[in-house]
């Protein structure tokens, strides 16, 4: 599945090999279309399914049912006829569908007719005090580390945080043999009541089941604490203790050599937005979405995107947007190629996203872990505090890109990923505006950093000089 | 409704905008500045931040020399140092032949009273520019040059009109301008204001108000393309151009590397949008790669570009328009305009004030455009 040379046009390229891009890559190959399916990972699978392939974690039931689904998924793709490149980065797309793609130490440039974005989600920042030092980890990577290399945090391990995300990845920890010493949940007191308008749409889903069969299974094991408002975590060159306090005034400290965050997970709109594609504040997920229609077509002509990315829905969710999106490239480019499946998978769709909303509200972080006190630092690259973003505010910065000016935030080399959304609310807080007017850092490519080496021998075609005709 | 009135209303909040508001406020004047975005949201933020009176044009220095005497005093002017620091730039010659026509340069600008251009041979340029590959017989200094923070730079100039009593309108688009008695009548989004004089420093846009007012030039609007990488140790301090390849070159304090030249994106003015072209931006990588082996591991983290105007001739706008009286034109920097903006913003407060200035601008006056037929916008 990897080692091909690129051509230089394609028909279509999918970004991203998770549950959408799968779904989307089998649905346009199928109908005959030359397509490109480009991912970062060693194998197929995205998150969700990540090393669904290779992974060494034989027993079915340490992952759970939904894992192993990925499977059909990926051999759906391998019979499609799509071509497919692993360990590929794509750092650059542009609103003439001009993609800039490394892979194997060496850049090239790659046009299509329709591209595909389905770059998943991405963990929201989670910045506390000390969330820099080595021994703190995001719980996504954990979750990577089990399933691509079956992989435990050593130690004494603490988890910290809200989602639902933070109990599968519990349950999957305990079930493959680790230990984990606490659960430190922020999910603020009073979510349920604000949820509960939206729990018709939630008891019907079998997410409802799975879940509390989830917590259930995880509280049995791990002391869980409720409601903590507080999270400092603190060592010399490493972690050493995790302290929380509790609304009800509890305060503790734990000796820890993991601290494992999570606070939800947010589209990754990086390579979406390097193309120009126009965002909204999402107001119960607390981040930017891509403005879409049904399909997930975007405001860049040519430009779809589906999956996680698109809003946060889940790996079924994700791959049935994926079949929409490809449908609806498949319908552009060839002419009178009809597909019945097109309203039902909108029926499923919709049926999917109707839990939605309550999980939403339920497990929006609390204010104080998004935009936290003036000494965390937000902006890891260029290592500044909320406080100093909070100083700018007062001299009158406005929004993130002017914020660039004042404080470098989101010039490192992570472009803003991990403190863009933290730069919004803080800086919508301190003005008194809504995120949404505040706006997001402008993301410029290369969305992942690629060597002067590489870029100065990139290889100039004459297809990727010439303006690219649309069908 | 009563319009709105003031002494100069000024389309632009660029660093040429912010610089001539502030200079006309200092002189007593009453300022609107009307932008239809935010101060500093093109070009005037984006650019490369070069504070260059080397290899200009020679229309253009003196405007750069009495800026320069700016620049090396702008935190009085300005209370913020805009980042400025003075390392020197250099033109690299990368062949005998260039050096030749270099030295050629050299001679007239002395001859013309420009001594601010130095010719230097190899030794001198391996001192200065210890990184430079070997294969580079000399080049031309510019000592006193240096590099800024652009749009903290423009912001900072904002802020000091602000002070000062000029009034920014930001987010309001400028949609016509008629006469009105002896005074022009500004229409905006945000309704009309009434000026007896218009400064047009409106970018890549001030193609149209000139069109409107009867006086079309050629503009081109253009998207130059800058790359910054990665923190590498510091091993450069003079800012580095080329000749005959399109390089600038300069490294800032941080360890980041700003790489930038002139290459050209696509603009959408329309859209405050553009596409980077990364065949060329791969020809800047390959000169950096050729010059500094140094820099070879360096990492690209971020590309991008501004939106400017370019006029045919290279040169800018600067002056009162032919063929509207009150109306002054600031634009057209044709991609090296940041440094010309704290002195022309002074000439041009003398210019509206006295009626009068002693840098001469007859080879920047609009009229050299006369019987352009239609405006390229």
């Amino acid at each position: 599945m990897s080692g091909h040379e690129f051509k230089d046009a394609y028909d279509v390229v999918v970004v991203g090999a998770g549950a959408a891009g799968l779904a989307a890559a089998a649905e346009i190959a199928r109908a005959g279309l030359d397509t490109l399916l480009v991912d970062e990972n060693a194998g197929p699978g995205g998150q969700i399914y990540r090393a669904i392939t290779t992974t060494p974690v034989r027993k079915r039931e340490i992952l759970g049912d939904e894992f192993w689904n990925g499977a059909a998924l990926v051999d759906e793709v391998r019979s499609s006829g799509a071509s497919v490149t692993q360990t590929a980065t794509v750092w650059s797309l542009d609103a003439d569908l001009m993609l800039g793609i490394s892979w194997g130490g060496r850049s090239r440039n790659v046009s299509a007719r329709r591209v595909v974005v389905a770059t998943g989600a991405m963990e929201r920042p989670f910045p506390i005090p000390g969330w820099i030092l080595p021994g703190v980890m995001t719980a996504g990577a954990v979750q990577t580390l089990l399933k691509s290399s079956g992989l435990l945090p050593a130690g004494r391990t603490v988890v910290a945080g809200t989602g639902p995300l933070l109990w599968l990845l519990s349950a999957q920890i305990l079930r493959a043999g680790g230990a984990i010493d606490a659960i430190l949940d922020t999910t603020p007191r009073g979510s349920l009541t604000r949820a509960l308008p939206y729990a018709s749409g939630f008891l019907l889903s079998p997410l409802f089941a799975k879940g509390l069969a989830l917590r259930s299974e995880v509280m049995r094991k791990v002391r869980v604490v409720r409601h903590v408002t507080e999270l400092v975590a603190a060592g010399g060159d490493k972690l050493e203790t995790v302290t929380f306090a509790t609304r009800q005034g509890a305060k503790a400290t734990l000796p820890a050599d993991a601290l494992l965050l999570h606070q939800g997970v947010v589209p990754n709109t990086m390579l979406a937005m390097a193309a120009g594609v126009a965002h909204r504040w999402d107001e119960r997920q607390l981040c930017w979405s891509p403005v879409l229609d049904q399909d997930g077509r975007s405001s860049i002509e040519g430009i779809f995107v589906a999956g996680d990315g698109a809003g946060i829905a889940g790996a079924l969710a994700a791959e049935l947007r994926g079949r929409l999106a490809g449908l609806a490239v498949v319908r552009d480019l060839r002419p009178g190629y009809e597909s019945s499946e097109t309203q039902s998978i909108r029926q499923k769709l919709q049926r999917e996203e109707r839990a939605r909303p309550f999980l939403d509200v339920m497990f929006q972080p609390p204010r104080e872990m998004r935009a936290p006190a003036d000494d965390t630092i937000v902006c890891r690259c260029e290592e500044v505090t909320a406080g100093e973003v909070r100083k700018a505010a007062r001299l009158g910065c406005a929004g993130p890109n002017q914020l660039k000016a004042f404080l470098r935030t989101g010039m490192g080399p992570c472009q803003g990923r991990l403190c863009g959304l933290t730069l919004t609310e803080l800086l919508a807080e301190a003005n008194g505006v809504a995120p949404g007017e505040v706006g997001h850092l402008r993301v410029r490519p290369p969305v992942k950093p690629i060597s002067l080496s590489e870029l100065a021998e990139m290889p100039v075609s004459e297809a990727a000089t010439k303006a690219v005709v649309r069908g | 409704m009563a319009a709105e009135s003031a002494d100069v209303v000024v389309i632009g909040a660029g660093i040429h905008g912010c610089s001539t508001a502030l200079h006309l406020a200092l002189r007593g004047a009453s300022v609107i500045v009307i932008e239809k975005d935010h101060a500093g949201r093109h070009a005037s933020g984006v650019n490369a931040g070069g504070v260059r009176q080397l290899a200009r044009h020679v229309a253009e220095i003196p405007l750069s020399i009495a800026s320069m005497e700016i620049w090396e005093r702008i935190g009085d002017l300005v209370d913020d140092d805009c980042g400025f620091e003075c390392h020197g730039q250099v033109l690299v010659a990368e062949t005998e032949a260039e050096l030749e026509e270099f030295g050629v340069r050299v001679a007239d600008l002395q001859r013309r009273g420009f001594t601010h251009e130095e010719l230097i041979d190899k030794a001198e340029l391996q001192r200065v520019l210890p990184a430079v590959a070997e294969t580079c017989p000399g080049g031309i200094i510019s000592r006193r040059d240096g590099a800024a923070q652009p749009y903290r730079t423009t912001q900072a100039f904002r802020r000091a009109a602000s002070r000062h009593g000029v009034r920014f309108l930001e987010g309001v688009r400028v949609t016509g301008l008629a006469r009105s008695g002896r005074a022009w009548r500004i229409g905006t989004t945000s309704g009309d204001f009434l000026a007896p004089k218009v400064v047009n420093a409106a970018g890549a846009w001030a193609g149209r108000f000139a069109a409107m007012i009867g006086e079309p030039v050629p503009l081109e609007v253009i998207a130059p393309m800058l790359m910054i990488t990665s923190r590498v140790e510091r091993f450069i301090d003079p800012v580095v151009i080329l000749r005959s390849r399109k390089l600038s070159f300069k490294q800032f304090p941080n360890g980041t590397v700003l790489i930038g030249g002139g290459h050209l994106g696509r603009a959408f003015p329309e859209a405050n949008r553009t596409i980077l072209d990364w065949g060329k931006l791969q020809e800047s990588a390959r000169t950096v790669w050729e010059l500094f082996p140094v820099m070879r591991e360096a990492a690209i983290v971020r590309a991008w570009a501004g939106i400017e105007a370019r006029m045919r001739d290279d040169i800018p706008v600067v002056g009162p328009s032919h063929k509207a009286e009150g109306i002054f034109h600031q634009f057209g920097f044709s991609a090296h305009g940041f440094q010309l903006g704290p002195g022309t913003g002074a000439v041009m407060a003398e210019l509206l004030t006295t009626g009068r200035t002693n840098v001469p601008l007859q080879a920047l006056d609009i009229g050299r455009f006369a019987g352009h037929s239609r405006a390229v916008v």
